[in-house]
């Protein structure tokens, strides 16, 4: 029995804790399914931990195992199987945690909704899947569990499918995703027509090997293909520029929703394959470019918009497109373990941050829109405070969780090879912006007078919640995830001090030096390049000083913010009329929805419709079938005139064939 | 002699066929064909088939014929109707008769070889080998055909009857 | 002595006639005569072909064709009779039910 013979169990339990639920859920009490999708995240969390326990215990990089096969074709063959390193565990750890806090939130939080064990049937299937894809160990089955996760995606947020909104949103998500899809699948069709093989270990052996073991037709063109392709099907899972327009949509679903899938878990699966593919992306100079051109665009972009938001969740979603944004820019200079331990931290705080909206949103009766709330710390401390450790976390405070990653990740961006000040620079503003609005969002929401509807008989009924009037706080079953998940965000950064996070993940990460990939590309040999390597004082002194910049940015931040809607309230709707149009561009989103709508659906539409349906469907095809059918009726219009119903035209008949027989025979005798 | 008789009968079938179509009234029409039936039983005692032409005229000209005018008197059919008729009829029917009258001209004229000529009474067919020859050869034949009979009295009987009696 | 091919003609002569009555003619009844008269012809060529080849078969096969004749006749005329009671009419051209 190998020390893996259970991890199967960790994917395995949220799927048994889905087909219960989802099956015979009906007839369960509320209770009943509550603790089906509890005990089945929960066992898989414990799983988790002593899988993760065996294996740093064992000291190997990775420990594998085989559970059969699944597809073989000829040369090419597809096992089930689960790959456990550094990367993968700590993906483990994050989503089964995590998981597992937003799954005892939700008990109170869904308390009152419709389709009670359909929700948490559609839980724990993103869990089965998303647990699929950290841990399998080939691409293919990597990409079932990202399916998986985008049809789960599809399946919660259009959870109140009686919305339109709702169901357009998910709609929309599918549809995004779907295009992001087909380059990852394409470049999996790259993998396998030059290397032959989708498997992790037989991949990065392959690549790992000196040049000289490369077959002749793979070259670094190849490789850019691959690396740009799989960059696209991140950009549709982890809403990147251009794919990022379903993640504010996605905000229809409930809040334990957007918790879980859009800020903690599958919105990450983008930035865990970049990194799980850095044998590629390392070899590929412009791919890796790509990637941080596209990261610091879309953060900076999706900041932007996130000060003029209104909506609580809208704010916090465009807030997870921009942090995502860190990350792949971060993925983007060769940085895989500060993208990762972002990715850690972010889990723990913008998941806090999404649930402390929900029990906003909960307590003043399901309203969403910041400018109708305030003064709700008197009526709910609990979730006040963990809402307001979690913003230090994202503006990047220390000592809370957040400072450390951030502070990597610029770092990083300003020194590595492959960075480059420019990026640094936009990640400081973003930085800035990002402090700004977060705390934007707690004074609207927490300080001054309370501006939503007062509580009197005529209070109605909100969306998410009945309406109780008052303003009050969580049970304490949605409070209870809110404080670990606080603590997380305080104590979730201190692995990062020293540098001990980063040599965590070396065994994942290979080492390319530029050497190699110039020599690759026929270009000069520049220097080596690692991670965080360079002339060891002054380089500190250097991350010392940018690290101070970062934290004055954050304060600045807080000042402006505090100064703009605390201090002088009046001043925030001055400044966006005097600015005029740009407000109404940064307010409306940059019009690109609207653009997509024109530039791209309104065309296909209007192809499908009038070229597929009205011509090749109506008009060829149908034309086809029903042309035949009436040919058939006018040739039998024809024959028929020979049934006259007189016998002596049959008689008739009758004789000419039997004379031109006889007359055959004598033909034939003659002859 | 022979030439004579054959001559004088065939002018009979012949005369009498041509009435059969000529007629208008149906019981002259029977009364023709009872005529080209006598006149064939001649002509097959010409031929030394004695045994047949007396069953032509027992079965033929007295039974089957007597039915058939049984039948116009039952049906009390008249004079033939004057209606459109069928096209087809009219455009193979008379080409296909010309074409068959020029062909027997021809046949008449040419001699061949194996045209030969044969006696009166060349084969004599009298009743007891004609008999022997249907109770040894040809016994199956003569069995079904005695089944045959007897489905078609059934047949005849069933279809004739009235449907609400 | 008479050639055989006298005979021949004349039994082709008198199937022809019955053809020519069968498509011509109106009255069912007298189809039905056409009918016989073709059977007539046939006989007639086969007691010619039977003197010729010199055997007797060619008198069995007109007895057995006369048995037919008989119970064709009989099963005819018996449809006759009804199709008379309920068409009224012995005209082959009224009875077109069967038309298209």
């Amino acid at each position: 029995m190998t020390p893996l013979f259970q991890l199967w169990l960790v994917p395995i339990l949220p799927l048994i804790g889905a087909l219960t639920n989802g099956l015979l859920g009906k007839r369960f009490s509320k209770s009943a399914v509550a603790t089906v999708a509890l005990t089945a995240t929960a066992a898989s969390f414990v799983v988790a931990c002593i899988q993760a326990a065996i294996l740093l215990q064992s000291g190997s990089p990775a420990l594998e195992q085989y559970y059969g096969t699944w597809i073989q074709a000829g040369n090419f063959s597809v096992n089930f199987g689960i790959y456990l390193d550094h990367l993968s565990l700590i993906m483990m750890l994050i989503v089964t945690g995590v998981g597992f806090l937003i799954h005892v939130y939700s008990v109170a939080y869904m308390e009152h909704e419709g389709g009670y064990y359909r929700f948490f049937s559609y839980l724990n299937f993103f869990m089965f899947f998303m647990l699929t894809l950290v841990l399998a160990n080939n691409y293919l089955l990597m990409f079932v569990g990202w399916e998986g996760v985008g049809l789960a995606s599809y399946l919660l947020i259009g959870f109140f499918f009686l919305k339109d909104s709702a169901a357009n949103a998910g709609k929309k998500a599918f549809l995004t995703n779907r295009v992001g899809d087909f380059g990852f699948l394409i470049a999996l069709f790259l993998l396998i027509q030059h290397f032959g093989t989708l498997h992790y270990g037989t991949l990065f052996v392959v690549q790992n090997s000196s040049l000289s073991h490369m077959p002749t037709e793979t070259s670094a063109g190849v490789l850019t293909a691959i690396g740009l392709l799989m960059l696209v099907g991140a950009c549709g899972k982890s809403a990147q520029i251009p794919l990022y327009v379903w993640l504010p949509d996605a905000m229809e679903g409930p809040t334990p929703v957007s918790a879980l899938i859009h800020a903690a878990t599958m919105v990450t699966a983008g930035v865990y394959m970049v990194c799980r593919s850095n044998a590629i992306f390392s070899r590929a100079p412009i791919a890796l470019l790509a990637v941080a051109i596209i990261g610091t665009l879309t953060s900076f972009f999706a900041a932007t918009i996130g000060i003029t938001q209104t909506d609580i969740k809208r704010v916090l979603a465009y807030s997870t497109v921009s942090q995502l944004g860190y990350m792949f820019m971060a993925a983007g200079v060769a940085a895989y373990s500060a993208s990762v331990f972002h990715l850690m931290t972010h889990a723990f705080f913008k998941a806090l941050l999404f649930l402390g909206a929900g029990s906003v949103i909960h307590g003043i009766g399901g309203e969403q829109d910041m400018r109708k709330m305030g003064g709700l710390r008197k009526y709910m401390p609990w979730t006040f405070w963990t809402m307001l450790i979690a913003t230090f976390a994202i503006a990047g405070i220390p000592p809370f969780a957040g400072f450390f990653s951030k502070d990597e990740i610029l770092w990083q961006v300003f020194s590595s090879p492959h960075g480059s000040k420019i990026f640094w620079l936009m990640g400081a503003i973003t930085a800035f912006m990002t402090s700004f609005y977060m705390f934007r969002l707690i004074f609207l929401t927490f300080t001054g007078e309370y501006r939503g509807a007062k509580p009197d008989a005529h209070s109605s009924h909100g969306s998410d919640d009945q309406g109780h009037g008052t303003p009050h706080e969580s049970p304490w079953l949605m409070l209870a995830p809110l404080v670990l998940l606080g603590v997380l965000s305080i104590v979730g950064g201190w692995v990062g001090i020293g540098n001990r996070f980063e040599h965590f993940l070396d065994p994942v990460i290979q080492k390319v030096s530029t050497e190699q990939v110039s020599a690759q590309n026929g270009e000069a040999v520049t220097t080596p390049v690692g991670e965080g390597e360079g002339a060891a004082g002054e380089s500190k002194s250097l991350e010392n000083i940018l690290m101070g910049v970062s934290v004055l940015i954050a304060f600045s931040g807080l000042a402006l913010a505090w100064f703009l809607y605390v201090k002088r309230p009046e001043l925030p709707e001055q400044i966006a009329s005097s600015l005029g149009g740009v407000y109404r561009l940064v307010l409306n989103k940059y019009w690109i929805d609207e653009l997509y709508s024109a530039v791209i659906i309104g065309p296909l539409v209007a192809f499908s419709r009038i070229v597929l349906w009205q011509t090749i469907d109506q008009k060829v095809i149908d034309g086809t079938v029903n042309e035949s059918a009436v040919a058939a009726r006018d040739v039998s219009q024809v024959i028929r005139q020979q049934q006259s119903g007189l016998v002596r035209s049959y008689a008739g008949w009758i004789a000419a064939g039997a004379a031109a027989v006889v007359a055959y025979m004598v033909w034939m005798g003659t002859r | 002699m022979h030439q004579f008789l054959f001559l004088l009968f065939g002018a009979f079938c012949v005369g009498g066929a041509i009435n059969l179509l000529v007629q208008k009234k149906t019981i002259n029409s029977a009364l023709s064909l009872i005529v080209v039936m006598g006149s064939l039983a001649l002509i097959y005692l010409l031929l030394g088939a004695e045994f047949v032409a007396v069953v032509q005229v027992i079965i033929y000209a007295g039974a089957i014929m007597v039915l058939y005018i049984f039948v116009i008197m039952l049906l009390n059919a008249g004079a033939e109707e004057e209606s459109k008729g069928s096209n087809v009829a009219k455009i193979f029917g008379i080409p296909g008769l010309f074409a068959g009258g020029m062909i027997g001209i021809w046949v008449l004229l040419q001699h061949r070889p194996e045209d030969k000529l044969i006696p009166i009474g060349a084969l004599y067919g009298p009743a007891d080998q004609v008999g022997m020859m249907l109770f040894t050869k040809y016994l199956l034949a003569f069995e079904v055909t005695s089944i045959l009979v007897l489905i078609a009295i059934m047949g005849a009987v069933v279809l004739a009857r009235r449907s609400n009696s | 002595m008479i050639p055989i091919s006298w005979y021949l003609l004349l039994s082709a002569f008198l199937f022809a006639c019955g053809v020519t009555g069968f498509l011509i003619k109106r009255n069912i009844i007298t189809l039905f005569m056409s009918i016989e008269l073709m059977l007539n012809g046939v006989n007639l060529s086969f007691i010619a072909f039977a003197t010729r080849l010199g055997t007797l078969d060619g008198h069995i096969f007109v007895f057995f064709v006369m048995v037919v004749a008989a119970a064709e006749a009989a099963v005819g005329l018996a449809i006759i009779i009804s199709v008379y009671r309920t068409r009224e009419t012995l005209n082959v051209d009224r009875v077109n039910l069967l038309k298209l």
